[in-house]
């Protein structure tokens, strides 16, 4: 204890002399303090030793934990996986955001694979992402509050609501899309992110409509929605139709057999759950 | 009024999900095998055949059936211990 008060200085000047080599032990976050050392003798914190060991273990084991969480989450949600998604630029999101509302000039549906892995959406226009959806799901949130409150119904807890309910029913659809897929057995690549990308992409239309109807009334509402809901139909119908369809089937030939009429119909009836939650979604927004 | 008209069939909560979730895989574990799947053809022992061709619908929803009760048996256990207590306490 004697040797207390000039042991921090000892330290001091080792430190700064070990921050030379690189075999310290320890961090050198005594370098900054040694500065304001030379003025401040009581403020001994910073060049306590054992202070400087427990910062450095503390910033060890949060290096640790932090690994630790990194391996953990990537096993729960596919991180990596989700980067993919998310590799988008301008000029895709534009692309994509005009071919939601207008798919009818397009000709070339297919997604093109690089190596066996499908290429990343930056690159290929039919290719799903998760940009789009997710960010409709908070415009669509956030435009809902807005229209609510010039119904004058707006409290924050109904943005709460909103975004839950929406939430709760797009996890179902993905679901029951998921079970009908299953039950029909049809071998597509189609992942479960996928699947979301394709129930997210109703939510652009679903803000035009509301937005239309903001601007100019009812009328413009049901045009726009009607718009919309028709070109996300034939978005969904165009998108599914390689994916599910049997190769002989997806090119428009007539094709005989129970099992391809089963996954014509479950591609149809896919395509037209869209505009049915579009309007359930939103007609009690405009009033 | 108005405003519980407009809610009555959106207002779900990612809460009245989970309970929906446990009450359906619940229902579906409570189905005997012996006892009942078999008597109305529903037993994996009748669902054999069909080797070359795909299986239909009607043998994928009996596997799903009994995967998911294979699967779920003991995890439902717990989580309607959890939900049993939790009721319980806060109603």
């Amino acid at each position: 204890m004697l040797d207390f008060p000039n042991d921090p200085n000892m330290r001091l000047r080792n430190s700064s002399v070990d921050g030379a080599d690189g075999s310290q032990l320890f961090e050198d976050t005594s370098g900054a303090g040694s500065a304001s050392q030379a003025g401040f003798p009581g403020q001994s914190l910073l060049s306590d030793p054992m202070s400087n060991l427990a910062m450095a273990y503390g910033s060890s084991l949060a290096t640790q934990g932090r690994e630790i969480v990194d391996k953990n989450l990537d096993r729960f949600i596919p991180i990596s996986k989700l980067k993919y998604y998310f590799a988008v630029d301008t000029v895709y999101v534009g692309k994509k955001l005009g071919l939601l509302v207008f798919p009818y000039m397009h000709e070339n549906w297919e997604v093109s694979y690089q190596q066996d892995t499908p290429v990343a959406p930056r690159f290929d226009v039919n290719a799903p992402d998760l940009y789009i959806p997710a960010m409709g799901f908070i415009t669509y949130v956030l435009v809902a509050g807005l229209a609510l409150g010039t119904q004058n119904r707006f409290s924050p807890e109904l943005l709460g609501v909103q975004a839950s309910s929406a939430l709760v029913w797009l996890i179902m659809e993905v679901l029951a899309v998921l079970l009908s897929l299953y039950l029909v057995t049809v071998n597509t690549d189609l992942t479960t992110i996928d699947l979301l990308a394709f129930s997210g992409y109703k939510y652009v239309g679903m803000i035009v409509g509301v937005v239309a109807g903001l601007l100019f009334g009812r009328p413009a509402y049901y045009l726009s929605l009607l718009w919309c809901c028709a070109a996300i139909f034939v978005f969904m119908i165009r998108t599914l139709r390689l994916k599910l369809l049997s190769e002989a089937a997806a090119e428009g030939r007539l094709v005989r057999g129970a099992r391809n009429q089963l996954r014509m119909y479950l591609t149809m009836t896919i395509a037209a759950a869209q505009p049915i939650f579009m309007y359930w979604f939103t007609y009690h927004l405009i009033r | 009024r108005r405003l519980r008209t407009c809610w009555d069939n959106m207002a779900f909560t990612l809460y009245s999900l989970i309970q929906a979730a446990i009450l359906c895989v619940n229902a579906v574990a409570v189905l005997h095998e012996e006892r009942f799947l078999t008597k109305i053809g529903w037993g994996v022992d009748q669902s054999v055949g069909g080797f070359g061709d795909e299986p239909g619908i009607k043998v994928q929803l009996m596997n799903l059936v009994r995967s998911v009760r294979t699967v779920m048996r003991v995890p439902l256990i717990a989580v309607n211990s959890v939900c049993i207590v939790l009721l319980l306490l806060f109603g």
